[in-house]
Order: structure tokens, then C-alpha cells, then sequence
């Protein structure tokens, strides 16, 4: 007799997120709320700013996600969640995971202050950066984490972003806080992983999710996963961990490195770059690959 | 037991005495002190709570909603620019339903930078939707402190605890600290319907429509509404178990009075001494202390001033372009088709310049010589 052939799932199949959200078609940051609450479990209370998840959730009444949510100001994710953390506790719930989970605006940006306070007191807290490279939720506007040759609404073509994207995962290792780990929607094992171990840890941690936003970016929805694929082969994203600030670790190493240039023309937003604008981002992320692949610091 | 303390350690064993669970807060002067002992109890186990040092106002607010919002009791204290930088969390407290508690140090906003007392950082939250009591000694600001969290976690509205800078804040006076199993007694456990529980999730706070957001803010108001009559209610029950009055005003020789100064803060018992001077003199003066600005007593200022022939109100603190703020309010409690005694507005003591008895004697001579105001501000002590 025919042995049966049986799929083997690599993640649980318990799903917290639900069907009914108000993400847009391909939307990687719901991709990264999914898997990631797959691993943290319902035990979870979720402190989400002012970002595209205040919306993609739902209207009141409703919520697409079995856990609860405290939606707080945009600057305040961390020390919300930290708040929260103090309140269980104190109330005699030592076990509830407290994630603060904001968009790249509201962490790279106008909630760097508060992160900062939370990763150097330590506070016992996940800080999940779901990047999808720019004020999407307004309209596309771009912040700090926005690339270098990035069409936005406020970067048009004509003056398009000239400073390179800021490095966030460097700024939080220099708070050597114990566990920082960048994530992509393209590789749910590897982000699962991660999430697992960082939920064992006490302190701050942080994960940055790289989260591709087909509206912002002018790209297919069904390319999505692709691009996020694509920017870890390429180097732009690589996976990675920093424990205590010090100790790098390269998740996937890359046998031969994939030009950027594949990515950058399946995105609208980079379509007016000339080849040597190309040429020069090239130049820039093969400098940061060595510098890691190296393990030289800074990141 | 009694003790003699600054105005800012009230605070501190106010939180002490009503058990506060999270304290979430920011260094500035001149509030410093009241973190200070905090954190001192803290260290030492005498205060049962988790303590997180923030690197700014804005995340001390943030922080205390978010403890809130886990059912745990929460205490901050701020002043001035840092009440300033909060205000965004400061709806967000009342807009949320937090019953979070905050003393706040009466200090002048800067431009130049002022470290004395004036009402304007406070004055300006007044509609954030925080219930604001405002001191005159030390015992009413412990007191207070525990009446504010009875009040506000009933109502699940906010409250702010105000004191003058340095006046009451760096002030010693005696206080009768009140036994901590009477206020156990008094303040049970903060034990909300609904929290942020993995065991109960619901999402606090999302977005919005037209179709909920209105009837949100109306029942916010319509609960602001009961704060008068049961800020009345707590009142009368401290009083039976401690002995001391804690109303929402603090009426001083009023009934036959022919003229009223009205007063806040650490400026009522500087007007009460010039009471008792103008009365030997023949003046039958009267001073209403205003304990609580929000929800203003409207009710109960009409009842206390109608009968008086002149009303004198003492501003520390300035609306641009719309006079002084209780006087808007006291004209606003007169308003209706009843008769009314004119009311006077003076402005005095900005950026912490001292209000004297000599300054209610000012404002008397002013007030008698006048049939009516014949402006909206009247300026004590400017040099012009």
C-alpha cells in the first residue's frame, strides 16, 4: 500500500488574527501581526500607536485580533507598554507578554525618545517595528526609515530622499539591550523563531519586521513576499540578532549576493532612478554587508 | 500622627496613604521633592509599587494610562511645562476613562523662565476633562490626594491635585498624617469592570466613527455632571471618619458678607486675614475659597455670593484677551435672569509675586469706591 503523504506545518495553526481587517491588498505589516502572534500566543497585550495597524484592526466595536490592544498615543508605544507591564504586574499578572507594536514613523521617529527610555531602563517589554518605509497610514509621507532614492508624497520625484535610511537595529544595540532581532514577512520560520526565544528573554527586546506596502510602494500586492524576499537575498534586509548589544549573528548567510536593481524596478517608488543613482545604492549596500558579514562594528 | 511636612511630601504621603501602585514621573522644579520621598518609600518598601523613572512628562502620562488601562492605581506629579507637554495625554487620560491622579505644582510658564507660582499651566488643561482641586495647606493636599482617588475611580475621570509653587510646595506645616487603616477604610481597592486582560480581551481606544465618538464624549460630560454631588458625598464621609471638611468650596464669613473676595489656592488664607482686619474695621468682608475649579460648582458659588453686595475675584493667572479665568467662570455662575451682585476681576501675582494682605485691602478700597466694574481686569502690583 501507498504510503500517505502528510504536510508537515512549520508554524502552529492557531490563528489569533482573524478574517474581516482593513489592510490593503498584499500588506506585509498584517503578514508580521499574524506570525508573530502565533508565536507569542493570547497571553499577549498589545500597545499599537498611531500606525496602519490603529486602523487595519478594526472599527470600534470590532477587532480583527484575539488579544487585547490598548491603541495609544503616536509617540507612546513604549512607555504605554511599559506603563502596561508595571499595571499587570501590580495587579498579580506576572505572565502577560506586553508588546509594543508601532510603525517605522512611530519608531524611528516621533517614538525614538520614549523607546530609548524604555530600552535603557531595560523595562520588561517586546518593541516590534513593523517597517514599511514610510508614513503609509497618511499617505505615504516619508520618515527616517524611508531609503535613500525613495519617491514619497513629500519626497517627489524631482527631490526625491537624499539621506540613506536610519539604522535603527545600531541605535538600539548601542542601548546593549538583551535581544534585538530583525524579522522579515518572507521567511515566517525564521520570524517565528525569533519571536519564541524573544518572548523568553526578560528586559527589552526589539524585532524590526521588515513589512513591504504595495500602496506606498507602488508595487504589485501579490509581489509582496517576493520583495521581502528579495531584500534579505540582496543584503538591503539581512537577518540578523544582537544579543547585549555585542554578540551579531547572521541568520542566513548568502552563498552569492542578488543586485538590488532587480528590486528597486518592481517598485514604482524607485522608478525614476538613473543607473548610476542604482550603481551608487549598490556601492552603499555592499559596504554594509561587509561590515557585518566582517563583524565589525557598528552594525 | 503629626507630622511636620512640605507641601510637596503631602503629595508624596497622600500616594503613600492611598496605596498607589504605579508611579510613573518626571523630575522638575519645583515638584522634585514629591518624587524624591516616592521613590525613597519605594526603596524602602513602605510604598508597595512599581516605580518607572521616564525620561519625559509626556511618557510619565503615558506610562500612568497605561497602568491605568491594566487595573492598577496610578500617581504622577508634574508642574508647568511638564503638565505643558503632557497635554496630549492629559485627553488621552480622561478621553480613555483613566482614573489617574496627578499632583501639579502651580508654576508660570516660560517664556522667561519662571520657577514661582501662577495657575496658567493648570488653568490651561481645564478642558482636557480632568477634575482640578486646588490646595491651601498641607493637610488638605493629603487629604485631597485620597478624596481625588475615592472620587475619580468612581467616575473613572482623572483628577489633578494643585498647590502653589514654593507658597505651599516648599512650605512646612503641621499635618495630621491619617491612620493608614482608616483610609483603607475610606478608599477601598481600585478594582475596574473592564482591563486590559488577556483572560477579556477587548481593544481600548480604536478608531472611532461618527456613529460612537459623540456618545462617548456625552457620557464623559454626563459623569463629569455627578462629580459636584459626589465630591460633596466623600466630603461629609471623610469628615465623620477623620474630622476635617473637604468641599467644593470653602466659604469664610460669608453669610452676612457685603463684599466676597474669591480666592484659590494658598491666596485664601492671605485674604482671610485681611477678612478679619476689614471686619474690625467695620468692612463685613468674606472670602469664598475655591477648592474645586472642575467641575466648576456653579450651583454653589450662586449660592454663597448672591446675597453679598460686591464680588471681588482674585485671579493668579490670565486668559489673553478674556480676563482672568475664575472671574469668567464666577460672572458665568451669576448669568440668568436672578439678581446679582457686580462682579469684579483683578489680576495679581503672576510669576510667583507675592499677594499680601495689603493687596486684598487694594482691591477692597477699589471695589467700594466703585458702584460697578468699570473694566474686566484690574491689575494688583504691576508696575506699569
Amino acid at each position: 500500500m501507498k504510503k500517505e503523504k502528510k504536510m508537515t506545518l512549520t508554524l502552529p495553526e492557531e490563528e489569533l488574527m482573524s478574517c474581516g481587517h482593513l489592510a490593503c491588498q498584499g500588506c506585509g505589516a498584517t503578514l508580521a501581526m499574524r506570525y508573530v502572534l502565533k508565536a507569542l500566543g493570547q497571553k499577549t497585550v498589545l500597545c499599537i500607536p498611531a500606525c496602519c495597524w490603529a486602523v487595519i484592526d478594526g472599527a470600534f466595536p470590532h477587532s480583527s485580533l484575539d488579544v487585547p490592544i490598548y491603541h495609544c498615543a503616536f509617540e507612546t508605544a513604549a512607555s504605554t507598554a511599559c506603563g502596561v507591564k508595571a499595571g499587570l504586574e501590580m495587579v498579580g499578572d506576572r505572565e502577560t507578554t506586553v508588546v509594543a507594536w508601532a510603525g517605522d514613523g512611530g519608531t524611528f521617529d516621533i517614538g525614538l525618545q520614549a523607546l530609548s527610555g524604555a530600552a535603557e531602563r531595560n523595562d520588561d517589554i517586546i518593541y516590534v517595528c513593523y517597517d514599511n518605509e514610510a508614513y503609509m497610514n497618511t499617505g505615504i509621507q516619508r520618515s527616517s526609515a524611508t531609503p535613500y532614492g525613495a519617491w514619497t508624497t513629500t519626497t517627489p520625484v524631482k527631490f526625491f530622499k537624499n539621506q540613506p535610511k536610519k539604522d535603527i537595529v545600531a541605535i538600539m544595540a548601542a542601548h546593549r539591550i538583551p535581544y534585538i532581532a530583525t524579522g522579515s514577512v518572507a521567511y515566517p520560520e525564521d520570524l517565528y523563531k525569533k519571536m519564541k526565544k524573544a518572548k523568553d528573554i526578560k528586559g527589552t527586546r526589539f524585532v524590526h519586521i521588515f513589512a513591504p506596502c504595495p500602496t506606498g510602494w507602488k508595487s504589485r500586492p501579490d509581489d509582496s513576499v517576493k520583495l521581502a524576499r528579495m531584500a534579505v537575498q540582496n543584503g538591503l534586509f539581512p537577518l540578523l540578532e544582537v544579543e547585549n548589544g555585542e554578540k551579531i549573528t547572521l541568520n542566513l548567510k548568502l552563498k552569492e549576493k542578488k543586485p538590488i536593481k532587480d528590486y528597486l524596478r518592481l517598485q514604482g517608488r524607485f522608478r525614476h532612478l538613473t543607473e548610476d543613482q542604482m550603481m551608487a545604492m549598490q556601492a552603499e549596500v555592499d559596504a554594509r554587508w561587509e561590515r557585518l558579514v566582517g563583524g565589525s562594528r557598528p552594525l | 500622627m503629626k507630622k511636620v511636612i512640605m507641601g510637596n511630601h503631602a503629595l508624596s504621603y497622600g500616594a503613600l496613604l492611598a496605596r498607589a501602585q504605579v508611579i510613573a514621573a518626571y523630575p522638575i522644579t519645583p515638584q522634585t521633592q514629591v518624587v524624591e520621598l516616592l521613590s525613597e518609600m519605594c526603596a524602602d518598601k513602605i510604598l508597595d509599587a512599581m516605580f518607572i523613572k521616564v525620561e519625559s512628562e509626556h511618557s510619565a502620562m503615558a506610562a500612568c494610562i497605561g497602568a491605568s488601562a491594566a487595573g492598577a492605581r496610578t500617581f504622577t506629579a508634574t508642574s508647568a511645562q511638564g503638565l505643558a507637554l503632557m497635554h496630549e495625554m492629559l485627553h488621552w487620560a480622561s478621553g480613555g476613562r483613566h482614573p489617574v491622579v496627578m499632583g501639579n505644582i502651580n508654576r508660570a510658564m516660560a517664556p522667561g523662565w519662571s520657577i514661582w507660582t501662577d495657575q496658567n499651566d493648570s488653568l490651561s488643561q481645564r478642558d482636557t476633562g480632568w477634575m482640578q482641586y486646588y490646595c491651601s495647606s498641607n493637610q488638605e493636599v493629603v487629604d485631597t490626594v485620597i478624596q481625588a482617588f475615592k472620587v475619580s475611580e468612581q467616575l473613572l475621570i482623572p483628577g489633578l491635585v494643585v498647590l502653589d509653587a514654593f507658597a505651599l510646595s516648599h512650605t512646612y506645616e503641621v499635618v495630621d498624617i491619617p491612620d493608614q487603616a482608616l483610609v483603607d477604610k475610606f478608599l477601598p481597592p481600585f478594582q475596574p469592570e473592564i482591563r486590559l486582560t488577556p483572560s477579556d480581551p477587548h481593544a481600548f481606544g480604536g478608531l472611532t466613527s461618527p456613529d460612537h465618538y459623540f456618545e462617548l464624549r456625552y457620557k464623559l460630560e454626563r459623569d463629569m455632571e455627578k462629580a459636584p454631588a459626589l465630591i460633596e458625598e466623600t466630603g461629609r464621609e471623610f469628615k465623620k471618619i477623620f474630622g476635617r471638611s473637604l468641599d467644593l468650596v470653602d466659604p469664610y464669613l460669608c453669610d452676612d458678607a457685603e463684599l466676597i473676595f474669591v480666592t484659590s489656592g494658598t491666596a485664601g488664607y492671605t485674604a482671610r486675614v485681611a477678612v478679619d482686619e476689614l471686619r474690625k474695621e467695620g468692612l463685613k468682608a468674606g472670602n469664598l475659597r475655591m477648592r474645586v475649579f472642575r467641575p466648576f460648582p456653579f450651583a454653589r458659588v450662586r449660592e454663597v455670593v448672591a446675597k453679598a453686595k460686591k464680588v471681588a475675584v482674585l485671579d493668579r493667572n490670565i486668559s489673553y484677551g478674556a480676563h482672568g479665568i475664575f472671574y469668567q467662570e464666577v460672572k458665568s455662575a451669576l448669568y440668568g435672569p436672578q439678581p446679582s451682585p457686580p462682579v469684579f476681576g483683578f489680576i495679581a501675582g503672576l510669576g510667583g509675586r507675592d499677594i499680601t494682605v495689603d493687596s486684598f485691602r487694594e482691591i477692597s478700597s477699589y471695589t467700594l469706591a466703585r458702584a460697578k466694574p468699570e473694566e474686566d481686569i484690574v491689575w494688583i502690583g504691576v508696575k506699569r
